[in-house]
């Protein structure tokens, strides 16, 4: 079993695997309506330049996110 | 061209309806079987609308309706509830959900939704060349046979790859045989809760509601889809007891194995997803194992945090570089030729007897400002249009909005709000009307206010002329061009920072708020439709600009004309009514005629220099308006000094809103109060900026 971080913890080139989302509201719905259930493979793609949000690759789509939302959603691996 | 918004078809036309995720080019396939001119533009949201239209297939007419691109049916967002509310309520007789081929799996997500709600379904699988150029090959067949419903694959900018999609729907409608769609199943508990609500439902629901669908949504929604279900079943739902009681038990039910609220929402959305994949899976097959690779080197070197910022700033000169460069020939020979048929005109017009009157109105009061506005101001509109819509179409501007967001959060506001702004380049009403991607209210309200501080189309012209006339003249040639073009980027980017600092102002003001949660998409990029660009910058920018010269700029000419002649105790009405304002305009380093150039100026933003030379000629100054050299004389000669010219800047860029986006505003908020606080905001902001650089300059020199 690997170690549970936030989404918001990886790095560009990272993958890992969601286990939970705590985000709630709409968000949370335009997250399920873009597929990231438990078990969705995300990989970190690209940084703003000034640093947040962040893009991620989610079942083939490139969906960027802020870090307020993203450290909502647990992932692991 | 009859894009309507109502919700009327033609009379024994059939209905077929377009769904699909946002950017799968939806619209593109929709243009192509209707022959119209829908924007089409490289990212998600630019069908804020139903756009209908009308095509014939082997003597069967149709009606296409144009549904706003949606992620999913849930109506979690005003276009969500617009697209689903259609299918509901106005049943077309196909409907065609359009995918990506290369993100297939999450269009299937939508296509599987739609399956449930009605069984009429077409899945088309679009921009089947872009997937061809990934690598990734389908297998229609296969899809359709998991689907149960009629697949066709399409690549929507080719006029015959869509008659396919068009020969489908027409034989689905003519069939007799009624679809049965594959339907996703939840699980034993979810299963059982809807086989024991719909065969009550089935007494009472017409018979085009998919009562399992029906059964679904009230344990999914609750009393949040109670609303819609009973303006569905014409009937009070609370007023059944048997179904009410029902549903409330099964609820408990449920809830007591664990589905209720958030988790039975999950455990819908993982069904549905699980089931996507597996069709995907499926039908799909990767021949590259990076097919994305070329996309992401492109998006490093965008967004970077190296080169994001300045790549961004580069294209921004680069474009106006051109558009000021390229508009400076065709510009010189219009203006020749327009003064060469004035005089041919003033002959013709001598030559028939003409009253001095009418003479006077028609040489110096229409037809001057009408050829300033076709000579001075077309050829950038025309120049700048098409190279903005060309990185529209590449899908560089959610990358804008991408590297912006940070700064548009700083100030509670929505990185969306990007996008909303470069749309406002092109058009303030159109960016106004683009606000509807944004999904919080506040939001929303904040960029629709603050959009006027992006120059149009209509102000970029005034801009560039007076920057060339009174900041860059006497520079050697290349570099004047050069030199304007560097103002003018630091003037759009002054526009900028006003904007973020107008929206941190309504943030603690009038919009209170938190920044709510941002998900955007960034779309793969895609080759631009080079033809199609040129062609709709002709029929957008050129026809409608030369429409608008006629319907706003001759009245115009014509009204200041009479307003310069006409005398009241010996003072012209112009000269009274400028007078009357110079008082306040000299506050503001300005004049009269400029303020009331501007105010004058409400119908279209073009105007406003013709006016001012009008203004000026008709007081006395008897030279010819020809090239900017002998404009920017009158204007010298009226007292015009640099900081005058910087004022007018300033005021170009911060002003009320055209009429034509003060109507757009009252639409789309429907409140006079921010129509108003629309009108004041920007105008406040450019005024107090004129007092205080006038004052300061007058401080120190």
């Amino acid at each position: 079993m690997k170690d549970i971080k936030k989404l918001s913890d990886l790095k560009p080139g990272q993958k890992a695997k969601v286990t939970e989302l705590k985000s709630a509201g709409s968000i949370r719905r335009r997250l399920l309506d873009i597929g990231l259930i438990e078990g969705t493979e995300v990989e970190c793609l690209l940084t703003s330049p000034s640093g947040d949000p962040t893009a991620y690759l989610v079942r083939g789509a490139v969906i960027a996110i802020r870090s307020d939302e993203s450290s909502k959603i647990l992932v692991c691996g | 061209m009859s894009t309507k918004l109502n919700n009327k078809s033609k009379p024994g036309s059939k209905t077929i309806a377009l769904a699909g995720n946002p950017n799968v080019g939806k619209s593109t396939i929709f243009n192509n079987l209707t022959g119209m001119n829908q924007h089409t533009g490289n990212w998600p949201g630019k069908t804020v609308t139903t756009a209908r239209g009308f095509c014939r297939f082997e003597g069967g007419r149709y009606t296409l309706v144009d549904l706003p691109g949606t992620y999913s049916l849930t109506a979690n967002s005003p276009e969500e509830e617009v697209a689903r509310d259609y299918i509901l309520f106005h049943n077309p007789d196909a409907l065609v959900v359009v995918c990506d081929a290369s993100c297939l799996e999450r269009s299937l997500k939508l296509a599987l939704q739609a399956m449930e709600i009605t069984d009429n379904v077409i899945v088309c699988v679009n921009l089947l060349d872009e997937a061809a150029r990934k690598g990734i090959s389908l297998d229609i067949s296969a899809l359709s046979k998991s689907l149960s419903v009629p697949v066709v694959g399409t690549v929507g900018r080719k006029k015959n790859s869509v008659k396919d999609l068009i020969k489908a729907a027409d034989s689905l409608i003519n069939s007799k045989t009624p679809l049965i769609p594959f339907k996703v199943t939840y699980g034993d508990a979810l299963e059982q809760a809807i086989a024991a609500l719909e065969p009550d439902l089935k007494t009472i629901a017409p018979k085009t509601i998919n009562t399992r669908w029906l059964a679904l949504q009230l344990l999914e929604e609750g009393d949040a889809f109670l609303d819609t279900a009973n303006r569905l079943l014409s009937c009070d739902l609370s007023n059944i007891p048997e179904i009410s009681e029902k549903l409330a038990l099964t609820r408990a039910t449920l809830a007591q194995q664990g589905l209720s609220g958030d988790s039975l929402r999950d455990h819908i959305a993982q069904c549905l997803t699980l089931a996507a994949e597996k069709i995907a899976v499926k039908s799909t097959r990767y021949t590259k194992q990076d097919y994305n690779a070329m996309d992401r080197k492109i998006d490093k070197i965008l967004t970077s945090r190296l080169t994001g910022y300045p790549v961004m700033i580069a294209l921004l000169i680069f474009v106006f570089w051109l558009t000021i460069t390229g508009a400076n020939y065709p510009s010189e020979l219009l203006s020749s030729a327009f003064s060469n048929i004035e005089g041919r005109l003033s002959l013709f017009l001598q030559f028939i007897k003409t009253p001095k009157i009418l003479y006077e109105i028609i040489i110096f009061g229409i037809y001057r400002v009408l050829s300033f506005v076709i000579s001075v101001m077309l050829p950038p509109m025309a120049i700048f249009f098409p190279l903005f819509t060309l990185l529209e179409d590449l899908g560089y501007l959610p990358r804008v909005a991408f590297n912006l967001d940070k700064h548009f959060k700083k100030c509670s506001a929505c990185g969306k709000q990007a996008l909303t702004m470069c749309m406002g380049f092109g058009c303030n009403a159109a960016g106004v009307m683009g606000c509807r991607i944004i999904d919080s209210p506040r939001e929303r309200l904040i960029a629709i206010i603050t959009n006027n501080f992006v120059p149009c189309n209509g102000r970029f012209p005034t801009l560039i002329a007076l920057i060339a006339m009174f900041f860059a003249a006497g520079t050697p040639s290349p570099l004047d061009a050069l030199l304007t073009t560097l103002m003018l980027t630091g003037v759009i980017i002054f526009g900028i920072i006003i904007t973020f600092a107008a929206s941190k102002f309504l943030s603690l003001t009038f919009l209170k708020g938190m920044p709510s949660s941002f998900a955007l998409e960034l779309p793969p990029f895609r080759r631009p439709q080079l033809g199609k660009i040129l062609v709709r910058s002709v029929f957008d920018r050129i026809l409608f600009v030369l429409g608008r010269a006629a319907a706003v700029a001759a009245p115009a000419g014509l009204f200041i004309w009479t307003m310069a002649n006409v005398k009241i105790n010996g003072a012209t009405l112009l000269s009274l009514a400028s007078g009357l304002l110079d008082p306040f305009a000299r506050l503001l380093g300005i004049d009269g005629v400029i303020l009331l150039a501007f105010i004058l100026g409400l119908p279209a933003n073009e105007i406003v220099i013709p006016i001012i030379i009008m203004s000026y000629i008709s007081a006395g100054t008897i030279t010819e308006p020809g090239s900017l050299q002998t404009v920017r004389e009158i204007l010298v000669s009226n007292g015009w000094t640099p900081l005058t010219a910087a004022n007018t800047i300033l005021l170009c860029l911060m002003h009320w809103p055209c009429s034509t986006t003060l109507i757009t505003i009252k639409k789309e908020t429907g409140s006079l109060k921010w129509t108003v606080l629309s009108f004041i905001l920007p105008a406040i902001f450019g005024m107090t900026a004129c007092f205080v650089l006038t004052t300061l300059c007058r401080l120190i020199f």
